[in-house]
């Protein structure tokens, strides 16, 4: 058996005791398999030719015994080895799943969902495959071969013989057939991938589509797509063409020369016509398996590919371990950063970062596209371990908290909000699912988005995500933010978290924040100047280090790229100075805008 | 189209009913899966049309189809033949040409079998080529009311999956069934003709064989669907969760999840190896009913041989056609099997393909060569759903090259006069017109080239950045579309992109911003260079140094067009030349900003709630000019 698949042991190994009974079934059911041939043998010489009538129904009886007996011993053969294959595929997805669910934010970073989504029905479907039939049919076919050809030759050398001339060729153009056919059907599954996502983006962007009516030009590459998918389909007919009528002309060939050599050989009573009916009906028996064999080995080539996919996500490096060392009481919340350098893939992201922060304090990143302001504030929940140096919550490392407990304590917001498909409610209770109604109503307020929800007519019973209701990116990243509220976390990271929603909305959420998330030390990265100036202190990023720091008035005070973007945001304000002077002035506006 | 939309309502009302259970399920998935339907001779009718398209491929499966049948009838009786000639007359001549005859015949087929498995595939890959082209055509063309009613999701299961469930029926049900029934009464009549009497005997089985195959198969189809259902929600639950990793990984909820992913594993083993028993019973169960034919056959059939009345030939042959009985009795069943899932995947489809556009050309369109930009909406009322109007008697008019921003807060009804515009929807009463013509008396898709929209998230094709501007205008040359990226300042970013303007990108991964998406839909909607501009503001916050760039390229797309404007901006809404002030469906406040500040409305506490916040932020400013 490939190395592959004897790699995966662990996951069959409980499970063998199917395979065993199930391919000790296996023999006697081919074994039986015999008894017709072997009954229409001593049907024809012994009741027709020898006129001993009176065992005819003896032999009908066995006839139909055999059927049964058969019959039994091939369910169970069949039954216990699927059971065999699903317990085997329920414990390698069991222990998939658990693994993808510990694997490091890199791994992640590296994989497409397609590629884990072929590996986790394609590939443990092959390989469950395999287990359920594969072996028992690679068993099956050596026993019929084996079987047929002794009991052939027990009957006749020469007639056996002959027959086991045609086998090879069978075999050979079986083999091939196969090997041509793997690489179109590899074609086939890449053309309806292609145009699967042509269709979906096509869908998904339908309003694109429409604006510029540009729907003609879709039909076009949709029309492109689906001949593509139609050509590899019809390449796969013709090869089925070329080979197909040759494996049935084998078989066919064989009953002709049974037949003729056969008869023959009952004419000169060199056999007899009883051997010579039993032997029709061993062909037509040994012919099916024969012309299945490249199929066969096909199969075990792929499961062995399939097996190796499965264990290179079963034993990917689970990078962040799970000291579960220490089980202390809440944390508290202070973030210090000693000397960290990270990098992902050789390129240092971080260098040198040294940030103190307080517990309850709240520090704003800023810094542009690529200086990083994400990897930074990622360190601290462990979603990537640092190079060099040390983040640590209340003064421990955070490699010597338990990952657990870290991330309970460490709420992230990220940009893209991510709702998974079940209720507004289950997705805001996401971290905590025991939740009580009121701690999730009071966190979706905080969010900002009880009134939203409220209004929908089925409330916190909403079905979002993938197939639920369409919501906006701003309603879904207030939802993520409720998610995070509701955790009552110890630090509070928001990665550009609120960058879809209105400058009002942002604006009372953030008031919001302030007032009820007292004790939580937050990080914000934002480019909004009104948001990251409600900070304690800003750190300013540029290339993975820190080049400034300090409070709003500090930083403006000093040219950078603080005051750069303060300026440019405020030229806007500035433009309308005068109108607001006059506005607030006639307003009764106590505080004027100039000085 | 309104009735789809209910009873959509009343799926998702009807789930809730139970609510309060529904509340905390860890994840819910919705069953898209074609299910069988019951039999229905028109819709049966309607899905063989599409073979009448191709006659010619009928025809040459049908003759190689009939040509290997043939031999499949003579085989066996030439089999039996030959087997009397080697027991009685003995003449080795004879027993030649009749082997002889069985190898030509065999040849035949050989070629009877290359013909039938091209054209027979040839014919079913035809149809539901065709079939998916038409439907992915219609739902091309249908109306945006149609895509904003259903998740993207639906819409592909159909296009894809619905298509796809037909393709056995079209390459090997239609062909199969006429065969089989051909083959049935063939062997049926042989029998009979060589002897009666034994053929009405040995066909005792055959009830039995029926009941079998259609009993036992509608038991296996119904649980190997439950065990697709089962495996699609396993899959659903599978692909959410890697890419949701992240958050789960962030929130330490993986303990709950396996548990979840454990019983809907364990729930798909179940029922699968339901569906495998049931399925393993079949087999042996058919070999016990040939084990009973045969054993009849030979009961009966050696008494009359006894008798003198067959030969030993004739009990082979016969043997022969009763194992040759079973293939078409179990391929009949399985076609009707095959009918009821496409019946499912057919009537989701015919329901798309009977689904009439909302928004259409009527016969009278007119698509003219150039318009000017005057746009006027003339007592506009309308109602996404019957009786709450979005828009509610609205009249409006622009002068070519004017810039009007519809301010308001959501719902007010801002983006429905954009898709009125457009004519995404037509109006419910009242006229949207265009230079002074009604909208509806130009083609949709002359009046859509007119009109440049750019939306507040912008979609990304796969593709180049190249192809994703000229998407607007799929003849610009890349002269021309770098022409436009630099107009709206978007070269900047492109430029600095490993690949520059072949840099490749895609919507779900992308590693453009939101400001960069933004410029990209600039430079589009530049490209197709219309004479009126929808723009829906993007509320995003955008990095400054893009924010900047937005700005100006905004103000180079809006120069010299009518342009309507979904502003979130307080700077774009002053530089309007018409503000129009929504609440509730109406116009509440119309002028310039000026005149509106100094009424004192609705507008005014808008700009007021604005400046406000601004004004926490500019008691600092004050401190940066002192």
């Amino acid at each position: 058996m490939p190395e592959s698949i004897r790699k995966l042991y662990p996951y069959y190994k409980d499970h063998r005791s199917f395979l065993l009974w199930g391919l000790f079934c296996l023999i006697f059911a081919n074994a039986l398999s015999l008894a017709y041939p072997y009954l229409l043998d001593l049907i024809v010489n012994r009741v027709i030719v020898a006129h001993e009538y009176g065992e005819l129904p003896w032999l009908l009886a066995a006839m139909l015994g055999a059927a049964v007996a058969k019959g039994a011993f091939n369910f169970g053969q069949g039954y216990l080895a699927q059971k065999f294959g699903s317990n085997t595929a329920f414990g390698l997805r069991n222990a998939i799943y658990h693994k993808l669910n510990w694997l490091p934010f890199s791994y992640y970073d590296e994989t497409h969902t397609g590629d884990l989504m072929s590996r986790l029905t394609l590939d443990l479907d092959a390989f469950r495959m395999f287990l359920a039939f594969g072996i028992n049919n690679l068993v099956g076919l050596g026993l019929i071969v084996v079987f047929g050809i002794a009991y052939m030759y027990s009957m006749n050398a020469i007639l056996a013989t002959v027959i086991l001339i045609l086998m090879p060729f069978l075999a050979v153009i079986a083999i091939r057939f196969d090997t041509k056919l793997r690489p179109i059907y590899r074609t086939i599954r890449e053309n309806l991938s292609t145009l699967n996502s042509g269709v979906q983006e096509n869908v998904m962007g339908v309003r694109t589509v429409k604006s510029f009516a540009q729907e003609n030009r879709e039909i076009g590459k949709f029309n492109g797509n689906n001949g593509l998918y139609f050509t590899s389909n019809m390449e796969a007919a013709v090869l089925w063409k070329k080979f197909f009528p040759y494996i049935e002309l084998v078989g066919n060939v064989g009953v002709v020369l049974v037949l003729g050599v056969g008869g023959y050989l009952v004419m000169t009573h060199a056999t007899s016509l009883g051997n010579l009916v039993a032997f029709l009906s061993i062909v037509w028996f040994m012919i099916w398996p024969m012309s299945q064999l490249g199929y066969f080995l096909n199969n075990m080539t792929q499961a062995s590919a399939a097996a190796k996919r499965l264990d290179e996500v079963l034993s990917a490096p689970q990078a962040i371990a799970n000291t579960s060392q220490s089980e202390a009481p809440a944390a508290r919340g202070r973030v210090s950063f000693c000397n960290v350098s990270a990098g992902f893939g050789g390129r240092a992201v971080l260098t040198n970062i040294d940030l103190d922060v307080e517990a309850g304090q709240t520090v704003a990143l800023l810094g542009l596209t690529g200086s990083g302001k994400s990897s930074l504030v990622q360190l601290i929940p462990r979603f990537y371990d640092p190079l060099s140096g040390q983040v640590l919550l209340d003064g421990v490392d955070v490699r010597e908290w338990s990952l657990d407990r870290l991330r309970r304590e460490v709420a992230v917001v990220f940009q893209e909000p991510f709702l998974f498909s079940t209720t507004i409610f289950a997705n805001i209770a996401y971290g905590k699912p025991d939740a009580t109604v009121a701690e999730v109503e009071r966190a979706a307020a905080l969010a900002d988005a009880a009134e939203f929800i409220e209004r929908l007519p089925e409330g916190y019973s909403t079905l979002v995500g993938e197939r639920g209701l369409g919501l906006s990116g701003g309603q879904k990243q207030r939802l993520a933010l409720a998610r995070a509220i509701l955790m009552n976390p110890s630090v509070l990271i928001l990665d550009d978290a609120t960058s879809a929603v209105d400058m009002e909305t942002e604006f009372r959420i953030q008031r919001a924040l302030d007032e009820h998330l007292r004790g939580c030390t937050t990080f914000v990265i934002a480019h909004r100047i009104s948001t990251l100036k409600r900070a304690d202190f800003i750190v300013v990023l540029a290339d993975g280090r820190i080049v400034a720091r300090g409070s709003h008035d500090e930083l403006l005070s000093q040219p950078g790229l603080y005051r750069d973007i303060f300026r440019k945001q405020f030229a806007d304000a500035a433009q309308g100075d005068e109108f607001a002077r006059s506005l607030w002035a006639s307003s009764g506006g106590d505080r004027g805008w100039g000085a | 189209m309104g009735c789809v939309k209910s009873s959509q309502m009343n799926d998702r009302s009807g789930q809730t009913d139970n609510s309060n259970a529904d509340l905390r399920s860890p994840f819910i998935y919705r069953e898209d899966e074609a299910l069988e339907k019951k039999f229905d001779g028109r819709q049966v009718r309607r899905l063989m049309s599409y073979l009448r398209l191709h006659p010619r491929l009928i025809v040459f499966s049908l003759v190689a189809t009939t040509l290997g049948i043939l031999v499949t009838l003579a085989a066996p009786y030439l089999v039996g033949k030959a087997i009397n000639v080697a027991v009685g007359d003995k003449h080795p001549n004879t027993l030649l040409e009749y082997c002889a005859v069985l190898i030509v015949l065999y040849a035949l087929n050989f070629f009877a079998t290359r013909f039938r498995i091209y054209y027979t595939n040839l014919l079913g890959q035809s149809v539901i080529q065709h079939i998916r082209e038409q439907l992915f055509h219609h739902v091309q063309f249908l109306s945006l009311k149609f895509f904003d009613e259903r998740p993207a999701g639906s819409v592909l299961v159909r296009i894809m999956n619905d298509v796809n469930s037909m393709q056995d029926l079209f390459t090997n049900g239609v062909i199969n069934t006429i065969t089989n029934l051909f083959t049935l009464v063939g062997i049926i009549i042989i029998m009979l003709v060589l002897n009666w009497k034994l053929a009405i005997l040995c066909m005792i089985v055959v009830p039995f064989m029926f009941l079998l195959s259609t009993r036992l198969t509608i038991q296996i189809r119904r649980s190997w669907q439950l065990v697709r259902l089962r495996l699609s929600r396993m899959n659903a639950h599978l692909a959410e969760s890697i890419q949701g990793m992240r958050v789960t990984e962030a929130y330490a909820r993986q303990a709950e999840n396996e548990e979840f992913f454990r019983g809907v594993n364990g729930e798909y083993r179940r029922v699968f190896l339901g569906a495998q028993r049931r399925s393993i019973m079949f087999g042996p169960l058919v070999d016990l009913t040939g084990a009973i034919g045969s054993a009849v056959l030979f009961g009966y059939g050696v008494v009359e041989l006894r008798a003198g009345l067959v030969t030993v030939g004739l009990l082979v042959a016969f043997a022969n056609y009763l194992g040759n009985f079973w293939t078409p009795i179990a391929q009949l069943g399985q076609v009707y099997n095959q009918l009821l899932v496409a019946m499912a995947s057919s009537e989701r489809i015919f329901q798309y393909l009977d689904t009439a556009q909302t928004v259409a050309d009527s016969d009278q369109a007119i698509a003219p060569e150039t318009i000017e930009g005057r746009v006027e909406f003339r007592n506009v009322t309308f109602a996404y759903d019957s009786g709450r109007p979005a828009l509610d008697d609205v009249s409006f008019s622009v002068t070519p090259g004017q810039t009007v921003a519809l301010v308001g807060h959501t719902g007010a009804g801002k983006s429905t006069v954009i898709n009125l515009l457009s004519r995404f929807y037509d109006v419910t009463d009242g006229a949207v017109l265009v230079d002074g013509q009604d909208i509806r008396s130009f083609t949709v898709e002359s009046l859509r080239s007119r009109i440049g929209v750019v939306l507040q998230d912008t979609f990304i094709f796969t593709g180049s950045i190249l192809d994703n501007i000229r998407f607007s205008r799929p003849g610009a040359t890349d002269e021309e579309v770098r022409a436009a990226a630099r107009a709206v300042h978007a070269d900047t970013f492109i430029e600095a992109l490993p690949q520059g303007y072949h840099t490749e990108v895609r919507e779900r991964g992308s590693s453009l911003s939101m400001g960069q998406r933004q410029l990209l839909s600039f430079a589009r909607a530049l490209l197709a260079d219309p004479r009126i501009l929808v723009l829906d503001e993007a509320t995003a916050s955008i990095d400054t140094q893009t924010e900047e760039l937005i700005q100006r390229g905004l103000a180079r797309l809006l120069a010299g067009r009518t342009a309507f404007v979904v502003a979130h901006r307080l700077s774009t809404i002053r530089h309007a030349d018409q503000i129009l002030v929504f609440a509730q469906g109406k116009i509440v406040e119309r002028g310039n900003h000026d005149s509106l500040l100094a009424a004192r409305g609705v507008y005014r506490e808008l700009v007021d709630a604005q400046y406000r916040m601004m004004r926490e932020d500019s008691g600092v400013a004050v401190g940066l000019e002192s």
